[in-house]
């Protein structure tokens, strides 16, 4: 089953997209792009795997043992930051959106500035 | 465009997404298999030369640290970003910036209050048990410092507010995020001034394994551990206070 981790990835991101496309509301639009972009923290983490290796902290481990990427587990914790900060800044939007057009519904508001 | 046409072209797009992608990942290496040099020389290393256990955080705040300042300013910026968004637009159309009554309680259950005067100081210690160790094990400033903003947080939420002497809660998460980001970037500087390169280590390692150890990563952890509790607080405050305005029928 060595291609789940990198299939689990590619389904995140196709379902977090059709989630986007669809999308009547955009608190829901919003929390379907950190779908999208939880599929890169699994991309990233699996490519980073190595077979029976450990988690690279060496706290209660022999220094000599296998251990799986830590390049991979920094990225992911910048990737987590930067999903925080887009989501945030994201749901400012969103907030201005309802007051300016009254409505959370992508299709009302294109009907309604044209 | 309507919803049917639309699904046609999210199809269209996501099956030619697809084709690229099996394609992309089938050049990857099987999952297991990664050989990537690199990563396993910083893991090797971490340990002998920075006398910190945790090869993560050592990659995040030493190898890779002009990174980690830059992320950093990312999460400030975004702070600042949903101030500027929801706060300006409201002071700019005779709406008050900020609710009359800030922070007033919003609980009065008295068992939620309990629960939370019970589980306030467990959060508060685990954050800053998780910011201290974040050179020693899985942790950091930035884990801890969410756990530190759930607990301050959770004060809120139970009905209560924080005095910090006559500075209001919001000018003292300010502060934090400041003197967060802003430490962050003079541990760096000091680096250079004393050690010669920008985030450059000056201080001794310790002895391995100890809370001392790491040279600077466990200060720079301190510093992204205040940053991100106060940016976090912020952006959630000004989301509360959104809510109280229109709660109050002013927006």
């Amino acid at each position: 089953m060595s291609f789940l981790p990198y299939a689990v990835a590619a389904w995140l991101f196709v379902i977090g997209l059709y989630g986007i496309v669809t999308s009547r509301n955009l608190v829901h639009l919003v929390v379907c792009l950190s779908v999208v972009q939880s599929s890169t923290y699994v991309l990233l983490l699996a490519v980073g795997y190595r077979t029976g290796g450990t988690a690279p902290i060496y706290a209660d481990i022999s220094p000599s043992k296998e251990v799986v990427d830590p390049i991979v587990a920094t990225l992911t914790l910048t990737d987590v930051v930067v999903e925080a900060t887009v989501v945030a800044l994201l749901l400012a939007l969103a907030v201005q959106a309802h007051r300016r057009f009254g409505t959370l519904d992508p299709n009302e508001m294109g009907a309604l500035r044209g | 465009m309507s919803q049917r046409a639309r699904m046609v072209v999210f199809g269209a797009g996501v099956l030619g997404f697809a084709a690229v992608l099996v394609w992309g990942l089938g050049g990857l290496p099987d999952f297991g298999d990664f050989a990537g040099r690199y990563g396993q020389y910083l893991a090797q290393h971490s340990l002998p030369e920075r006398h910190a256990t945790s090869s993560i955080a050592v990659t995040t705040f030493d190898f890779r640290g002009a990174d980690t300042l830059v992320e950093e300013f990312i999460l400030f910026t975004a702070a600042v970003g949903v101030v500027a968004l929801l706060r300006v637009e409201r002071a700019s159309e005779e709406v008050p910036a900020e609710p009359e009554a800030r922070r007033r309680p919003t609980a009065r259950s008295g068992a939620l209050r309990s629960l939370i005067t019970a589980v306030v100081a467990p959060t508060l210690v685990l954050g800053i048990n998780i910011v201290l160790h974040g050179h020693l094990t899985p942790g950091g400033g930035f884990q801890g410092g969410v756990i530190l903003m759930t607990a301050l947080f959770l004060v809120y939420l139970g009905g209560s507010h924080l005095a910090i002497g006559r500075v209001s809660p919001m000018a003292a998460m300010e502060a934090s995020e400041g003197v967060g980001a802003a430490g962050f970037a003079l541990i760096g500087l000091a680096g250079l001034v004393i050690a010669g390169a920008y985030l450059e280590n000056f201080l001794p390692f310790g002895g391995r394994n100890h809370l001392v150890s790491g040279g600077d990563i466990p200060l720079l952890n301190i510093a992204v551990g205040l940053e991100v509790m106060g940016a976090l607080l912020i952006v959630v405050a000004e989301f509360l206070d959104q809510r109280l305005l229109m709660r109050e029928g002013k927006l």
